[in-house]
C-alpha cells in the first residue's frame, strides 16, 4: 500500500502541494484527476522518491521514503514501473533494447531469456514489429506503448501512469485505456493514472482523487462521479465531456 | 555595504554554491552502487571511450597539425634576424618545446571542450528535460554513477592517448614545414628537437592531459546533469559547459605549470 499523509512542497516560495493525504490500495486503479499545472504530476514523483516533499511524508508498504537512505530507496524504487507522459525512452536504444533494460540492470537472466521477456512486453502491446526501431521513428502512442512495455518488464508491484492518454488521437488513447486494463489484471498490479482525460478514468479506474489548486479536494469511487454536486468537480468533469463529445455512462 | 559589492558577493555565493553541487555529484557518481552491473558499465564505458577518444583523432590531429606547423614557421620567421643569429637546428627545439609542453595538451583540451564536451551536455541535459535521467531513477539506477562514471573515465583514459597523437603530428607538421623550406632541413630539425629533449616534457604533458580529460568530461556531467528547462535549457547548458571546461582547462594548466615545472 502506498500512504501520502500530509504532504506539502512548494517550488520557489510558490505553493503546488497542500497538505495532501491519500492512500493507494493493493489491486486498486486509482486515478488522480485535476487541471493541468494542479499538482498533478509533482505528486506522482513524491510516490516513488524523485522529488522530497517539504512537509509530511510517503510511505510504501509501511516505509517512510525520507528515511531511506539512496541504496534503499532504489530498492524500493524497483517495485515501480512508470509511465512518463512524454514516454522517456532511451533514444540511443532500440525499442527493444528500452524493455530489455530494466532486465538486463537487475536480473540475472541469460541473453536469451531477457530478449525472449522484453520481446514478450511488446507483444503485449502489440509492437513486436517496432522491437527494432529508435524512439524517434516512432508515432507518439507507439512511443508511450513503448514505455508501458518497459514499465511492466520486470513485472512491478505498482504502475505509475503521468498522463498516459495526453496528446493522443481518441482511437490511440483507447488503445492505451484497453492496454492499461489488460496489463493490470494480467501482472495483478496496483496502478495510479494521473490523468486529466474523464473518458480514460470511466475505463481504467477504480477510485478517483481530485486534486483542485494543490489540495485533494474529493475522492470517491467512479460511480460516485456520476451523482457529484460537487462544483469544481462537476465543472472539471462537465469540461471534459464538451471536449470529448461523449463519455461512456455520461454524467447527470 | 556599497550597493556595487552586492551582485560580487551574489556571484561568489553562486560560484561555491556550485562548486558544492559539482564536488558532491562527483562525489555521489564515484561512490558506486553495490549492486551495479559491472558488465553494464563495462559496455558504457567502451562505448564513451570511442566517442571521446576515437572519433576525435581527425579533428585533434588537425588542429595540433596547424599549431605544430605554425610553431615551426614562427621558430623560422624569429631566425631572420641578423641581431640575433640562432642555429638552423632551433627551429626545431622551439617546436618540439612547445608542442610536447603547451600545444599538444591546450589545443587538444580546446578541441575536446567544443566538440566532447558540448556533446556530453546537450545530451544530459536532452536526457534530463525528456525526463530520460528521472527514468533512470524510477526504474532504482543510480543514474549518477551510471551516466557521469563512464563519460569521467573514458576522459580520463582518451585524453593521454589524444595527446600522444597530437604530440606527434605537430612534430611531423614541423618537420613538413622543414622539409618545405630553403633555410633548414629535415635532418637540422629533428637534431634541434632532439638536443634539447627532455622526457620530463612528455610526462608533463601526460599528467596534463589526465587533468584536462577529468576536468573537461566533469563540468559538462555536472552543467548537463543540471539542466533546467526545454530546448532553451539545453542550449545554456551547453554553452556554459563549453565555456566553463575552456576556463577550467586554463587555469589547470597554469596550476599545472607552477607545480610540476
Amino acid at each position: 500500500m502506498i500512504e501520502i499523509r500530509h504532504l506539502s512542497k512548494s517550488f520557489d516560495g510558490r505553493p503546488v502541494l497542500r497538505d495532501v493525504s491519500l492512500e493507494v490500495r493493493e489491486g486498486e486503479t486509482l486515478a488522480i484527476i485535476g487541471r493541468s499545472g494542479s499538482g498533478k504530476s509533482v505528486l506522482l514523483k513524491h510516490f516513488i522518491g524523485l522529488l522530497v516533499p517539504d512537509a509530511g511524508e510517503v510511505r510504501v508498504d509501511g516505509e517512510r521514503l525520507a528515511d531511506l537512505p539512496y541504496a534503499d530507496l532504489r530498492r524500493v524504487r524497483r517495485k515501480f514501473g512508470v509511465l512518463f507522459q512524454g514516454g522517456a525512452l532511451f533514444d540511443s536504444m532500440s525499442a527493444l533494447q528500452n524493455v530489455e533494460f530494466p532486465l538486463r540492470t537487475f536480473s540475472d537472466a541469460s541473453e536469451e531469456e531477457i530478449e525472449a521477456r522484453a520481446m514478450a512486453c511488446l507483444e503485449m502491446v502489440e509492437l513486436p514489429d517496432a522491437a527494432h526501431k529508435k524512439p524517434a521513428e516512432l508515432s507518439g502512442g507507439m512511443q508511450k506503448r513503448v514505455a508501458l512495455a518497459r514499465a511492466i518488464a520486470v513485472e512491478p508491484k505498482y504502475i505509475l501512469y503521468d498522463e498516459p492518454t495526453s496528446g493522443l488521437d481518441p482511437e490511440t488513447s483507447n488503445t492505451i485505456d484497453e492496454l492499461i486494463n489488460r496489463l493490470n489484471h494480467e501482472i495483478n498490479a496496483t496502478g495510479v493514472v494521473i490523468t486529466h482525460d474523464i473518458h480514460s478514468v470511466l475505463n481504467i479506474a477504480d477510485r478517483v482523487a481530485f486534486i483542485h489548486e494543490g489540495r485533494l479536494h474529493w475522492t470517491g469511487s467512479v460511480a460516485d462521479l456520476h451523482t457529484t454536486t460537487d462544483p469544481e468537480l462537476s465543472a472539471f468533469v462537465r469540461a471534459n465531456e464538451y471536449q470529448i463529445g461523449s463519455v461512456p455512462n455520461p454524467l447527470p | 555595504m556599497p550597493l556595487t559589492a552586492v551582485p560580487l558577493v551574489g556571484q561568489t555565493t553562486r560560484l561555491v554554491e556550485g562548486f558544492g553541487r559539482y564536488s558532491l555529484l562527483l562525489a555521489r557518481a564515484f561512490n558506486l552502487p553495490r549492486d551495479l552491473k559491472l558488465k553494464l558499465y563495462l559496455q558504457n564505458l567502451r562505448v564513451q571511450m570511442v566517442r571521446v577518444g576515437v572519433d576525435s583523432i581527425p579533428i585533434v590531429a588537425l588542429a595540433t597539425a596547424f599549431s605544430g606547423g605554425v610553431s615551426a614557421v614562427q621558430a623560422l620567421y624569429q631566425r631572420q634576424d641578423p641581431a640575433f643569429p640562432l642555429p638552423t637546428s632551433i627551429v626545431g627545439t622551439f617546436t618540439e618545446e612547445a608542442v610536447l609542453l603547451e600545444l599538444g595538451t591546450l589545443v587538444t583540451a580546446f578541441v575536446l571542450c567544443g566538440r566532447v564536451g558540448a556533446r556530453i551536455a546537450a545530451e544530459l541535459g536532452t536526457m534530463r528535460v525528456t525526463e530520460q535521467i528521472d527514468a533512470l531513477e524510477a526504474m532504482g539506477v543510480n543514474s549518477r554513477s551510471y551516466l557521469i562514471v563512464p563519460r569521467v573515465l573514458a576522459g580520463v583514459l582518451m585524453f593521454p592517448v589524444l595527446y600522444v597523437i597530437a604530440a606527434s603530428v605537430g612534430m611531423l607538421a614541423g618537420a613538413l614545414v622543414a622539409w618545405n623550406s630553403d633555410a633548414i632541413t629535415v635532418a637540422a630539425y629533428w637534431s634541434g628537437a632532439r638536443a634539447f629533449f627532455r622526457p620530463y616534457s612528455v610526462v608533463f604533458g601526460l599528467i596534463k592531459s589526465l587533468v584536462f580529460g577529468f576536468t573537461i568530461t566533469s563540468v559538462s556531467c555536472y552543467k548537463g546533469y543540471y539542466t533546467r528547462g526545454g530546448a532553451e535549457g539545453v542550449g545554456t547548458s551547453t554553452t556554459q559547459a563549453t565555456v566553463l571546461s575552456c576556463v577550467f582547462v586554463l587555469l589547470a594548466d597554469y596550476v599545472c605549470a607552477v607545480v610540476l615545472l
